[in-house]
């Protein structure tokens, strides 16, 4: 069968992915153990039927205003991260973990400037999945790419295979975490769309809620798949674009105004 | 045909050898760190002597849970563990749960287990505030910590050891 583009068979995909789980319902194996909740905590699994993306509207995003990127880094234990002793600005700049960071694009003939919030992409045929030796690097049924730490091996294909530049590489030891964001040395991290925020059931994000508390409301979150929410909504009503839409990647990132 | 091989039995009666060691004598004081949370509580998750034993499987299962399906406040749960053993420091914050002498280390330097959770999760309660805060609805009376609290029989109960015995028969 030929291919004439760089889209992966999805037939295929879609065979393994039932038979795969055809086979797991069938052999419940004895002693497996099964999920208890806390009584009265809650329980609740993610589900398909949802699927969580951004809109940025790049000419709300200010020039000077990094209330997006302070509040991630803040938000996921980001700022925890020391800089390690006699490092050069440059290496540090290079390496330090970033979820989100501002590109600014620039007209070369006119000269117009224009700002990007960029962060993981939260692809549908996420590239950085298809590599993962391990499969530590995975997509949530909701639509959230992220990092399993716990069976990340620190290899960095998915860092390599990225379009995005989106994921970052912890080089030392961490001292101080948050619950919420746990980190270590020699683990792949990006942004994964404040998933702790969306599992206890907030529908903000924390660039989101910066954003907004700014004055800006450039970045919208929202279910992709709900056509009543203000993100479908807006999509239906503003051309909308994704970064390297040639890619067919289908991102659950989008940009207006670019 | 149930025949095992020199090292499996050797495995066996070393883990049978930690396991009665554990159990008596020498520390029979149980290990729930003065000060804590734990200590104000009459039980854990589950019975010690489950803990004990299963607490890592525990962990492991509901990780997968959390982390690939989103499934949060689950039974078994490693920060709940964090808020409940960290002991105070004195100065109004908590010690690191797996410092020296402190809950995990105590138990895991004995039996020489290296402990890598705490590269990456947080060892510390997190500042805590009035919604976290959980009461105990068990009532099994089985004492927290690790080890046996005195006046707890140091033995296995019949069914324990052969529980025990089939688990290390079985790999
Ligand atoms: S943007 Fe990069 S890290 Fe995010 S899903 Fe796509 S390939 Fe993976
Ligand atoms: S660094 Fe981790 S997540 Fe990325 S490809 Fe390697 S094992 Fe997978």
């Amino acid at each position: 069968m030929s291919n004439k583009d760089d889209r992966p068979d999805m037939k295929r995909r879609e065979f393994i992915g039932k038979t795969v789980l055809a086979a797991g319902a069938a052999s419940v194996a004895p002693g497996v153990l099964l999920t208890v909740a806390k009584a009265g905590g809650e329980s609740r699994g993610v589900s398909s039927d949802v699927r969580y993306g951004l809109l940025i509207d790049t000419n709300k995003c200010a020039d000077d205003c990094t209330a997006c990127v302070d509040a991630c880094n803040r938000e996921n234990g980001i700022d925890l991260v020391e800089r390690p002793k006699g490092q050069s600005d440059d290496d540090w700049n290079a390496q330090r973990p970033q979820w989100i960071r501002k590109v600014q694009l620039k007209d070369k003939q006119t000269g117009e400037i224009t700002n990007l919030p960029m962060m993981c992409q939260h692809c549908e045929f996420p590239p950085c999945v298809d590599v993962c030796p391990t499969g530590a690097s995975f997509k949530r049924a909701d639509g959230i790419v992220m990092v399993d730490r716990h069976t990340c091996i620190g290899c960095r294909y998915c860092m390599m295979a990225c379009p995005y530049k989106a994921r970052s590489f912890i080089h030392q030891n961490v001292a101080q975490q948050l619950v919420n964001a746990p980190r270590g040395k020699g683990c792949v991290e990006s942004c994964n769309l404040c998933v702790h925020r969306i599992d206890a059931g907030d529908m903000t994000t924390a660039c989101q809620e910066a954003c907004e508390k700014d004055g800006h409301q450039a970045i919208v979150f929202g279910d992709l798949k709900d056509p009543d929410s203000k993100l479908a909504k807006l999509l239906k009503t503003k051309s909308s674009r994704q970064i390297r839409a040639d890619l067919e990647l289908n991102t659950g990132v989008r940009y207006t105004n670019v | 045909m149930p025949r095992s091989t020199g090292i499996k039995r050797f495995a066996g009666m070393l883990m049978a050898g930690l396991f009665a060691t554990l159990a008596t004598s020498a520390q029979s004081d149980s290990v729930v760190t003065p000060g804590s949370k734990a200590a104000g509580m009459d039980t854990c998750v589950a019975p010690t002597a489950e803990m004990r034993r299963y607490h890592m499987e525990y962990l492991k299962h509901d990780r997968v849970e959390t982390v690939r399906q989103g499934v949060r406040g689950l039974k078994n749960s490693l920060a709940d563990c964090v808020d409940c053993h960290a002991a105070k420091d004195g100065n109004g914050g908590y010690l690191s749960i797996n410092a020296d002498g402190q809950f995990c280390d105590r138990c895991h330097n004995y039996m020489a287990v290296t402990l890598a959770c705490f590269q990456c999760h947080r060892k510390t309660p997190a500042d805590q505030d009035a919604s976290s805060a959980k009461t105990s609805t068990g009532n099994q009376g089985h004492a927290f910590g690790l080890l046996l609290d005195r006046g707890e029989s140091a033995a296995l109960t019949a069914e324990e050891r052969a529980q025990f015995q089939a688990l290390v028969r079985e790999e």
